[in-house]
């Protein structure tokens, strides 16, 4: 378990540090998020209508921006070999770096969501239901992002193979992510139902993530 | 075991040396009598008239997209769990089929649904879960295409492969949830009644027939891979002498 907390500890750090770009996933939903408008319109009758749909969006894109880093980092500077060959099982060490990538980037951009929520001038109901949303899917396109990270770890090119590879996969957490956010505020569904398959697009990736993961790093490093 | 026995490339290709001319005629023949039965027998829908006639041609390319698919999963857990040597050729060479064939259907159902709906594309649950799976096809194909070495990029793809077999019942649940959502099924009930064998066998007979098209276009797509190994193999031997010899 230490040897967890201290990689967890350790890429949250190297994440805030000079060169980790933790931030840069908000900055860059923030961009998003500002570019909407110039494109459909300054309607802010249509604005407030799309609005759930423009924060998954920019969420789901900032979050693809930063995974390419999840990995290739430690396997720049060789720690990711460190990991490979170190007695805490494979899984368990992805699952932990894919925590504290969340917290570095996932988490930041939900604290956002409010504030640029009020940009697309969205009420405090729809605002709350997207920052849950987020709150429950972010998890989720980390642990899908994971897979995507350790198939193309060792690549030259991987970073644009990254998104094509991870994209199609995260078509049912939008669904549901949007689904859930209209439901609150219009839709004639409750909140629940889409919120609950939300919930366990999450939990089941976070299973599926890190063994996929790990049996990638192990066939692809060797 | 036959599995076991075409293990070795060797006698993979000479196997399919001796069957690949029967598959072929017997795809051709299949094809023929298909055709036959398509228009001469089966009679024009008393709605949609002549164009009755895609569904020829788009049913069958629709079944295989997912089929092939289904060839992929098998093909990756041979290259993960046995290691089998041709596994992971025949995932690769089976890749760019189910594309295409995942094109076809999408293209022949997008000029069936001109005339009929009026347009050609619907964000239909089922129309959009074949373009997520046609996308999915793709990076596959990228993923093949991205890396140099073959064993790494064959477990690599057998990885991806696995993952979408997992993802694709999610994809095609959700994506049917989300045009629930939206869109009220009056436009697409092309289902409708029961099917009459008057349509019904041309239909399995074409089916057949792009059937055995995928096996025969798979096997020889096989072949080539790996006389194009072979290749590569003596490249790199005849770039490193040394050791080679």
């Amino acid at each position: 378990m230490t040897a967890l907390s201290a990689l967890l500890v350790r890429d949250m750090r190297l994440a805030i540090r000079v060169g980790g770009g933790a931030l840069m996933g908000v900055l860059f939903f923030l961009i998003v998020v500002t570019l909407v408008p110039f494109a459909v319109g300054p309607d802010l009758v249509q604005l407030r209508r799309i609005g759930p749909a423009i924060l998954w969006l920019g969420a789901l894109l900032a979050c693809l921006l930063t995974l390419d880093r999840l990995l290739a980092a430690d396997h720049e500077d060789g720690s990711l070999d460190l990991i490979l060959m170190g007695g805490t099982p494979l899984e368990l060490s992805l699952l932990a770096k894919a925590v504290a990538h969340w917290i570095t980037t996932g988490l930041p951009l939900v604290i956002a969501t409010p504030l640029l929520g009020l940009l697309l001038d969205l009420e405090p109901l729809a605002i709350g239901a997207v920052a849950l949303t987020l709150l429950a899917g972010t998890p989720a396109l980390t642990c899908i992002g994971l897979i995507g990270a350790a198939l193309s770890v060792a690549l030259r090119r991987g970073g644009l193979l990254l998104p094509v590879l991870i994209l199609p996969l995260t078509v049912p957490v939008l669904i549901f992510g949007v689904a859930a956010s209209n439901a609150a505020v219009a839709g004639p569904l409750s909140f629940g139902a889409p919120f609950m398959i939300l919930c366990a697009l999450t939990l089941g990736s976070l299973v599926l993530g890190p063994f996929a993961a790990a049996a990638a790093l192990r066939h692809g490093l060797e | 075991m036959a599995l076991i026995d075409l293990a070795n490339p060797t006698r993979f290709l000479s196997v399919t040396e001796r069957v690949l001319p029967w598959l072929a005629a017997a795809t051709a023949l299949a094809f023929a009598a298909g055709l036959y039965l398509v228009w001469a027998v089966a009679p024009d829908d008393y709605q949609q008239g002549a164009t009755v006639t895609i569904m020829f041609i788009h049913v069958p390319n629709a079944w295989l997209a997912m089929g092939v698919w289904t060839v992929m999963s098998i093909a990756s857990i041979g290259t993960l769990v046995w290691r089998h040597p041709l596994a992971d050729v025949a995932g690769k060479s089976a890749a760019p089929l189910g594309a295409a064939f995942t094109f076809l259907a999408l293209l022949t159902g997008s000029l069936w649904g001109r005339p009929m709906w009026g347009t050609y594309w619907v964000w239909d649950a089922r129309l959009t879960s074949v373009l997520v799976l046609f996308l999915m096809y793709l990076g596959v194909i990228a993923l093949w295409r991205t890396v140099d070495d073959p064993a790494r990029a064959g477990r690599a793809a057998a990885i991806l492969t696995l993952v979408g077999a997992i993802n694709l019942p999610v994809i095609k649940f959700s994506v049917d949830w989300w045009n629930t959502l939206h869109q009220p099924a009056s436009v697409l009930r092309v289902g409708g009644p029961a099917i009459h064998p008057s349509i019904l066998t041309p239909l399995l007979v074409m089916a057949l027939a792009f059937g055995l098209l995928f096996v025969t276009l798979h096997l020889a797509a096989m072949r080539n891979e790996i006389l194009r190994r072979r290749v590569r193999a003596m490249w790199l031997l005849q770039a490193h002498p040394a050791q080679g010899a």
